[in-house]
């Protein structure tokens, strides 16, 4: 037998030598991680499983979509819109069409008003099942996703049936709507909120009470109403934490102060927190959209607006509440036929700022959890 | 879990499990086996393209007046005619709609004053080649040949 084998192993390394013992480790996770819904990568700087730190790159989905507009007519860049964030397009095309109508200073009638009502609500709907079912993947539990997207396929139905398209959408024209609303449109929104209500009953079951959803969530995440503020946060992460902010109720647009509907708020303001939220805004959604099918006024769907859009010169800034939180659009006008100058403010962008803030002291594991809590789109996050 | 009874005997996981299943019901599955069953597709979806003819002389009703192609963000389509001496009409001579830049927006529909341009309901639109994504006059107004599939 060669000594070797009998001599006696080498002494372990030094401490402070090894990986285990050294305190810090730099990984990355993503832009082909699953979990970051998208091409998103994170710098994770980890002690062991805790987070010391996080930091997203981002970029990998950059089309300039700002710049693309100088270069097109105000009625030309509008399908772009539906591109930023391609689950809730409605509601992009929503804002865009209000900032040029701002500009124009046009009176939209009444019964397009009450379309878009509709249409955004029921996308709000579509885009927090998403939501829910990829959030619920990625914390384990593969049940809802299918049933999430059973109900959505619904919803892209009704969008489907008036627009023509499914994602993305364009379904409304600067200074009104371009197609009359079909023959069962009142009749499938509705059949569509029942569902809903329904529905969301098997998701509470599946998910609300279930010992492995509350420990994945509860106290996961936290971002008090304070951090909020000064990370600019809007949306169901800003209500979580206690705050009532909504913009359809602050600053009411395209006659939101007409209908009747409550903002849900948390207190704690952590994962569990968010997804009751968002989780009570569908049933609000579902009642804006049974007041505003019930009292769909007849008229004209498009306002007095010329055949070429001319805008004065001067600029305009106009925030919705789309899903994810607060979206604006600034447009500069030079009084030509293109905008000068076309800025968004993205709401999956500035509240993803605020990760690292989320991240910090919870471990490796949880880090899907609060990305998915956030709900980004990074098509939105990139523009 | 404020109850050890209901902790203990594992309801809020059988609640779950439960719902899974009454889920599993064969009537209840809406998963569609494209291509073999194909789903109805809305009346006003926005797909392939195609240049309607009259439907008793064939004639294209195209006027060659070039709004769609002014309306189009991408700047797709190309509309090249010539004037008719004896008319004085603008005649089409070719008309080409480059679907792979296309967006499917509707912008050029929308533009065009006779209803001679349409989206229709037609979505399968793959071909092999680059070349073969760009439709001219000929393939817009017989419409691409219909997918065969064998399985
Ligand atoms: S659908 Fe839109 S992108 Fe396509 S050719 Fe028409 S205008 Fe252009
Ligand atoms: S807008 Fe219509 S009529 Fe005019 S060139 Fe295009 S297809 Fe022909």
């Amino acid at each position: 037998m060669p000594d070797t084998i009998l001599a006696p192993p080498p002494p372990p390394p030094a401490p402070e030598a090894t990986l285990l013992d050294s305190n810090e480790l730099v990984i990355n996770m993503g832009p082909q991680h699953p979990s970051t819904h998208g091409v998103l990568r994170v710098i994770l700087k980890l002690d062991g499983e805790t987070v010391l730190g996080a930091e997203c790159v981002i970029g990998y989905l950059h089309r300039g979509v700002e710049k693309i507009a100088e270069n097109r007519t105000y009625q030309q860049f509008a399908p772009y819109v539906d591109r930023m964030d391609y689950v809730a397009a409605v509601s992009n095309g929503l804002g865009y069409c209000m900032a040029v109508e701002k500009l124009l200073d046009v009176e939209i009638p009444e019964r397009a008003q009450a379309v878009r009502v509709i249409l955004a609500e029921i996308n709000r709907i579509a885009s927090h099942l998403l939501w829910l079912g990829t959030h619920a993947l990625d914390i384990g539990a593969i049940t809802p996703v299918f049933l999430c997207f059973r109900e959505r396929e619904e919803a892209l139905k009704i969008f489907e049936k008036y627009c023509g398209a499914r994602l993305t959408t364009h379904a409304f024209r600067i200074g009104g709507l371009q197609y009359e609303t079909h023959d069962t449109f009142e009749k499938d929104c509705l059949a569509f909120c029942d569902l809903m209500d329904e529905k969301l009953k098997e998701y509470h079951a599946l998910l609300t009470g279930n010992r492995i959803w509350v420990n994945r969530t509860k106290g996961i995440g936290i971002l008090n109403a304070a951090d909020c503020k000064d990370y600019g946060v809007t949306g169901p992460v800003l209500r979580a934490a206690g705050e009532k902010w909504d913009i359809r109720k602050a600053q009411p647009y395209s006659g939101y102060e007409k209908y009747d509907f409550d903002i849900p708020t948390a207190e704690n303001g952590d994962t569990f927190d968010r997804y009751m939220v968002r989780m009570e805004e569908v049933t609000q959604s579902c009642r804006i959209v049974r007041q505003a099918v019930e009292g769909l006024p007849a008229g004209p769907i498009k306002g007095k607006i010329g055949k070429v859009i001319k805008p004065p010169p001067g600029e305009a800034y106009v925030s919705i509440e789309a899903p994810k939180g607060e979206l604006g659009y600034y447009v500069v006008s030079d009084g030509s036929l293109n905008p000068y100058r076309l800025r968004v403010r993205p709401p999956s962008f500035v509240n993803l700022g605020a990760l690292d803030k989320m991240c910090r002291g919870s471990l490796v594991a949880d880090v899907v959890a609060i990305i998915g809590t956030i709900d980004i789109v990074l098509g939105e996050v990139d523009r | 879990m404020a109850n050890p009874i209901n902790t203990f005997l594992l309801t809020d996981l059988l609640k779950g499990l439960w719902t899974t299943f009454k889920n599993q019901k064969p009537s209840l599955v809406v998963t569609e086996q494209y291509p073999r069953e194909r789903p109805p597709v809305m009346e006003r979806y926005r797909g392939a393209p195609r240049l309607n003819t009259h439907p008793e002389t064939a004639e294209t009703l195209c006027i060659s007046c070039n709004l769609c192609a002014l309306a189009c963000p991408e700047q797709l389509i190309v509309v090249t005619s010539e004037r008719n001496p004896e008319t004085r009409r603008k005649d089409l001579t070719n008309f080409t709609y480059d679907t792979s830049r296309c967006m499917f927006c509707g912008l050029c529909e929308d533009a065009c004053p006779v209803d001679a341009l349409e989206l229709t309901q037609d979505f399968e639109m793959a071909t092999f080649t680059r070349e073969g994504q760009i439709w001219d006059r000929q393939m817009l107004e017989e419409g691409p040949l219909p997918t065969e599939y064998r399985h």
